[in-house]
């Protein structure tokens, strides 16, 4: 469970100070998939860095499981950050590390010795469906299996918490619903809480239990997907699902990414 | 002048291999030194700016000069300068070791720049997933700023090496020796011209070598789509 009160961030001090998060104050719970909606600058990417304190807050609390961390440093950052995976809209893949290596990559920070770490990342290969990649180089794969890459490396430490920052942001749709689903798998069995940031409606649709809406840098409105995006109440979010439904008229949302998950889609892509 | 090879060779070939291999372990081992000293200079350049993972303005502001009054001091004035402190190290002033303090000298804070280059163009997107994961900063400077980086830091050092390798024939001045003090003494300062250009060739075929080689290993490691 991961709770914001009253939790603020801003940057600079003093007459320079700017806030970027007022006030915020909603709890996400076990095994969910929770969805922060916004456009670019509502403050979206700074309040999910907040969960793994890349971004500190500078007012209020975080809680995770009960525990305040707002303020861990050291160790107990370390920690905190083991128990969280983080995916990236740009992947974020070591250019010069195999696949394997990628995944292993946060086993080797915590000290796990190299037969345990390898055979975890085989493991989790599996899981991603990328098995006969495990020596190749991310620049030999497409976006996709980039992106499968690092979910699997953002499962290595088995965490209880996954942070997608625009995950299927930089990727075509067919790939967009081939990662979505696998989120969902990822969430289903193996119970892991997703925090899914996503300037897209379908996005959030297609994945999300809940959504909030974040305008601005205050959190505008939140509720169930079906009911919040049935009955939207902010002019923001009915703005958004007005001009995803006139695109609708040409069969595709805002991001040109089917709203319906394509049941069963084919997993296997070709490498580039 | 005017003489055949074979005479050529059996006059100056035993000069000509010398000057070799003292070109060669002068600037190798300088080169070596000046990374032991410029790549902790470099990774405290570029950590401690201000948008790195160890910022520290006054620190990063006092490297910065050391650096860059260490690059402003032409080589053969350094190399005069420091007389003292080059006894003091190796306990001579003069001949091979004697030249090298002052190229390592004179060389790491030119690693450090080009160091501080390579590692600017790691993608901050790596650091701060290496931090996602938990990487302290250690480990971010080792297992990603430097790893990733490893292509350019090998491209960085064959430049470093062959600057130096042209510096190195100033050492000619303290009786270092090497291809450079060859070419000078006996071109320059004698007229066989036929020395000079044999000893200028070699030098030529041995930056030719270690550029390609350089080129040829930094592609070799390197991963990334460019």
């Amino acid at each position: 469970m991961i709770q914001f009160e009253h939790m603020k961030k801003s940057y600079g001090v003093g007459a320079d100070a700017h806030e970027v998060l007022h006030d915020v104050d909603f709890t996400i719970h076990d095994g969910e998939v929770f969805g922060i909606l916004g456009s670019s600058g509502a403050g979206k990417s700074t309040l999910v860095r907040t969960i793994n304190l890349l971004e500190r807050p500078t007012g209020g609390r975080i809680l995770i499981d009960g525990v305040d961390i707002s303020n861990a440093t050291g160790k107990e950052l370390k920690a905190l950050r083991a128990k969280i995976g983080m995916i990236f809209q740009n992947f974020n893949l070591f250019q010069q590390r195999t696949v394997l290596r990628n995944i292993t990559f946060p086993l080797e920070l915590a000290g796990k010795p190299k037969a345990q770490r390898v055979a975890r990342a085989e493991r989790l290969l599996k899981l991603v469906g990328l098995e006969e990649y495990a020596d190749r180089y991310p620049s030999q794969l497409s976006g996709g299996q980039q992106q499968r890459v690092a979910i699997a490396r953002a499962l290595a430490n088995e965490p209880k918490i996954m942070l997608c920052d625009e995950a299927t942001s930089a990727l075509d749709s067919t790939t967009t619903v081939q990662i979505l689903d696998l989120l969902r798998r990822i969430n289903r069995e193996l119970g892991v809480t997703l925090v899914v940031i996503t300037h897209s409606l379908s996005v959030a649709r297609n994945i999300c239990d809940r959504v909030a809406m974040i305008d601005g840098g205050n959190i505008v409105e939140m509720g169930e997907t079906a009911e919040l995006f049935a009955n939207p109440k902010s002019d923001i979010l009915k703005a958004l699902i007005a001009s995803a439904e006139e695109q609708n008229g040409r069969d595709e949302d805002e991001d040109g990414t089917p709203v319906a998950p394509a049941a069963g889609a084919a997993e296997n892509e070709e490498a580039r | 002048m005017g003489q055949t090879i074979t005479e050529f060779i059996a006059n100056y070939g035993e000069l000509m291999l010398e000057g070799t291999r003292d070109t060669l372990v002068m600037t190798g081992v300088s080169t070596l030194l000046a990374y032991v000293l410029g790549v902790p200079l470099g990774v405290l350049l570029t950590i401690t700016g201000a948008k790195s993972i160890w910022p520290n303005r006054p620190l990063n502001t006092v490297l910065g000069w050391i650096v860059n009054i260490g690059r402003s001091i032409p080589f053969i004035i350094l190399l005069v300068a420091i007389i003292p402190f080059t006894r003091l190290i190796v306990g001579t002033s003069l001949g091979v070791e004697g030249a090298m303090v002052p190229l390592v000298i004179s060389a790491a804070p030119f690693v450090a720049r080009v160091v501080e280059q390579s590692l600017a163009d790691v993608d901050g997107g790596l650091i701060e997933a290496a931090q996602s994961f938990g990487a302290n900063n250690w480990q971010i400077v080792t297992k990603v700023l430097l790893f990733e980086s490893l292509p350019s830091l090998v491209r960085g050092a064959a430049i470093t090496f062959i600057n130096l390798f042209g510096y190195s024939a100033m050492a000619g001045t303290v009786g270092a020796g090497g291809l450079g003090d060859i070419a000078i003494r006996y071109g320059y300062q004698r007229y066989e011209y036929d020395v000079m250009l044999v000893a200028v060739i070699l030098s030529v075929i041995l930056v030719q070598i270690i550029q390609s080689f350089g080129d040829w290993l930094a592609k070799r490691i390197d991963h990334h789509a460019r």
